[in-house]
């Protein structure tokens, strides 16, 4: 069955006032133009880093590398390629986003619930730390903790104990490492077994407090589970873990553990820095829930504690949430301000002493951006799974 | 029978009333405040007298770090070589005239600071809320006063300003350089990047949702890298922009992106009303935008803006990777002076700098807040 539309309904329009011929011929212009400067672009860079005598390919990736880097959690030395170079350079940089996420995270929300607080010393308090950390440079911040506060620290000999034999000096910070030895994945494996364990026991204390209302001393016995059975088996093993404490020989600390000092600073500058954002937002979050919330848990019987967790912060998380991962990304972007004060971050290892080496800026560039993209474009996506979940279902 | 009544009484009722309760604590003044906000209970109380411990373990050396052991005036760092002694001022006095302008000719600084007044009394007449013929103001702002800023700090030989090399630049007014050309640049290419995603035109949204996304996932300092490294590759080689201007187009390209979500944000606040309002008054798109949305969204996201601003300022320190004296590398240059060097002074540069960025960005930043406040009057 069809329909012959009526003569007389159908608009005369000019072709160029017709919305979607116009639309059309935008898009088609917008696209030649954008076209036509990527093929500019192209073959300039292409003319020009031939002239230049830029290397073209990915040849550089495994060839030898020839310098060393001070930290490296994989195995690297001069003889190691450029490929590892690039390796450790990205677990550098994932290492220092994850202790700073983790540090910042609890910083942040001890502040925020801290600038909500009753307590008039506590809130001001909070209140200055964010109002000024937040309004000055994180890479002011970071050049102040580096060379104001960690350079002129004294030598190694003069080292400030800090007790447990923890030593500050200009060389960073020694500390005593565990030595695993042969038995200790007895210790560690307690350890597992002790945490499935907790967990275990708290399903069921639920399951019965959801039945008879009974509740069970989760905490404690959690406590005690994690601390008693490694303990347990620490001894039972035969004590197989010791700490190797750092000795002063000469000038400089023998045996522990040194942490660079690039690396105290970066931490300490992003954890400071981003904290006051988190802080922010989690007092926004917490304002977010209405009051009569917290009333009506009151008017139940909870005690504050309790309200603020069973009540408040869950409704809080919602807001929370997606403005924390992105300041989250934020710490892992701002990681790359490394480059300043030398921790060896993908930044300053690849896209600075490999790109220097090599000359090959096009391909180390664009690998650089992408890492930093993937892991932005994998978190937003993550986020947006979690955002689809948790999303209010108004009735 | 009796005995039965008094059994079945449930046992939780009351028998006789409960005493009378204490009167209130005053609820006012000063024994009210110490009672309810500094020890309402034990841990509260614990709590404030640790946080008044800290205070007071760390206010009096701030203060006689700052103020009290510190060298005011000097001719030469030897007063601030003494053991014991605080701040060393008198290295930021001396070194005022270069942290403001590093090596930009001396003779010339008047061209720099005719700018800066300029600049000042624009943005004064677009922030003050009421001011009249903001109109105007904006032309002058992103048409007129890039025009003027370039003819004075670079020169123009026809107008008897001589041309002053890019190398010489530096210092405090770089800085605001920077954040100059990053603001006069980002808003209207993020008005334009966020109408383009806001678009019905799949071609256009892919573009800009493709390079927002692009430029927000990545640090600013790849794409400083990228402006200083790539751009001379792009274009023909005699055509190799300037040292400054690098950096200078990586950081509007930057900052344009954050600008489109937050201009984003604006437009999505709109109401559908809005649109089909212009629509049916016969508007075409872009008239719509200009005279009916725009106007409306970009005022709700004044504060957005602002806050983006004071990011944008913040974020110019970096500039320094790719070789720009800012005002940061030229305090950290002074600081390496042997005649001015001593165990405080880059402390004291330090904190000279912390303080210019922090007045600038607490200002700015109460300023947005002043505004959220009289935006929400105005929609309750």
């Amino acid at each position: 069955m069809t329909f012959e539309t009526p003569a007389h309904a159908k608009p005369r329009v000019a072709p160029w006032y017709d919305p979607r011929i116009r639309g059309f011929a935008v898009q088609a212009i917008l696209f030649v133009i954008l076209a036509y400067v990527g093929y500019v672009v192209v073959t300039n860079t292409a003319t020009n880093m031939v002239r230049r005598g830029i290397p073209l390919g990915f040849d550089f990736w495994n060839k030898s590398a020839g310098f060393d880097i001070d930290l490296t959690l994989i195995n690297f030395s001069a003889v190691s390629s450029y490929g590892q170079a690039f390796w450790v350079g990205l677990l550098n940089t994932l290492l220092v986003a994850a202790i700073g996420v983790v540090l910042a995270t609890l910083l942040g929300f001890t502040i925020g619930v801290a600038r909500l607080s009753k307590n008039f010393m506590v809130a001001k308090l909070a209140t200055v730390y964010v109002e000024t950390l937040r309004n000055i440079p994180l890479l002011l911040q970071l050049l102040f903790w580096y060379n104001a506060v960690l350079k002129p620290l004294p030598g190694p000999r003069e080292a400030i104990a800090l007790g447990g034999g923890i030593f500050l000096h200009n060389r960073g910070l020694t500390l005593p490492a565990p030595q695993f030895g042969a038995g200790s994945q007895y210790v560690v494996a307690a350890l597992a077994l002790a945490i499935v364990g907790a967990l275990a026991y708290r399903g069921w204390a639920r399951s019965v407090q959801r039945t008879t209302g009974v509740q069970k001393p989760v905490a404690l016995v959690a406590l005690l589970l994690v601390v008693v059975v490694p303990l347990a088996a620490f001894f039972a093993a035969g004590r197989p873990i010791n700490f190797d404490y750092p000795q002063l020989r000469g000038f400089n600390f023998v045996g522990g553990q040194r942490i660079l000092p690039e690396l105290i600073a970066l931490v300490l500058g992003l954890t400071l820095y981003t904290a006051t954002f988190i802080a922010e937002i989690v007092r926004a979050g917490i304002l977010s829930v209405s009051k009569g919330q917290s009333e009506a848990a009151a008017a139940l019987g909870l005690r504050p504690p309790q309200i603020l967790k069973l009540v408040v912060l869950p409704q809080a998380m919602r807001v929370i949430i997606p403005p924390l991962t992105n300041q989250y990304l934020n710490l892992t972007k701002n990681s790359s301000l490394a480059v300043f004060i030398g921790y060896p971050d993908l930044v300053q290892v690849f896209a600075g002493t490999v790109l220097n080496q090599t000359g090959a800026a096009v391909q180390i560039i664009a690998i650089t951006m992408a890492v930093y993209l993937a892991i932005s474009l994998v978190t937003s996506l993550g986020m947006g799974l979690y955002n689809r979940r948790m999303v209010l279902r108004e009735r | 029978m009796t005995d039965e009544t008094v059994s079945s009484d449930p046992f939780y009722l009351r028998r006789q009333s409960t005493p009378s309760q204490p009167p209130p604590v005053l609820s006012r003044g000063v024994p009210a405040f110490v009672r309810g906000r500094l020890f309402p209970n034990l841990l509260s109380g614990g709590l404030t007298l640790l946080t008044l411990a800290f205070v007071v373990w760390v206010l009096p050396g701030v203060v006689r770090f700052l103020f009290l052991d510190a060298v005011w005036s000097a001719p030469n760092g030897a007063a601030c070589r003494l053991p014991g002694t605080g701040a060393c001022w008198a290295f930021v006095a001396q070194k005022l005239d270069y942290l403001i302008y590093a090596s930009y000719p001396r003779p010339a600084t008047w061209r720099v600071n005719l700018t800066l007044a300029v600049g000042s009394v624009l943005i004064l007449w677009l922030l003050w809320p009421g001011a009249p013929r903001k109109g105007w103001g904006a032309l002058l702002f992103f048409v007129a006063f890039p025009v003027l800023t370039f003819v004075l700090l670079h020169g123009l030989p026809a107008l008897g300003l001589t041309v002053i090399d890019t190398d010489l630049w530096g210092g405090i007014f770089v800085s605001l350089l920077v954040a100059l050309v990053g603001i006069v640049f980002s808003l209207p290419a993020g008005v334009l990047l966020a109408l383009g995603r806001r678009s019905q035109l799949p071609v256009v949204k892919f573009f800009a949702v493709v390079f927002i996304e692009f430029v927000r996932g990545v640090p600013l300092i790849t794409v400083l890298f990228m402006a200083n490294f790539m751009l001379p590759l792009f274009v023909p080689d005699n055509w190799s922009p300037d040292r400054l201007l690098r950096p200078l187009i990586g950081v509007a390209l930057f900052a344009s992106a954050y600008m489109a979500e937050v201009v984003r944000g604006g437009l999505q606040a709109m109401p559908k009303g809005q649109f089909e309002g212009a629509m049916a008054l016969g508007l075409g798109y872009w008239n719509m935008m200009r005279l009916v949305i725009l106007p409306q969204a970009l005022t709700i996201v004044i504060p957005g803006i602002v806050n983006t601003f004071i990011g944008l300022f913040k974020d110019t320190t970096l500039v320094a990777v790719v070789g720009i004296f800012d005002f940061l590398r030229t305090v950290d240059t002074a600081g390496l002076d042997p005649e001015w060097a001593g165990p405080t002074t880059t402390t004291t540069g330090y904190i000279f700098a912390a303080a210019f960025y922090w007045v600038f960005c607490f200002g700015m930043s109460r300023y947005s807040l002043m505004m959220e406040r009289r935006l929400s009057l105005g929609r309750r």
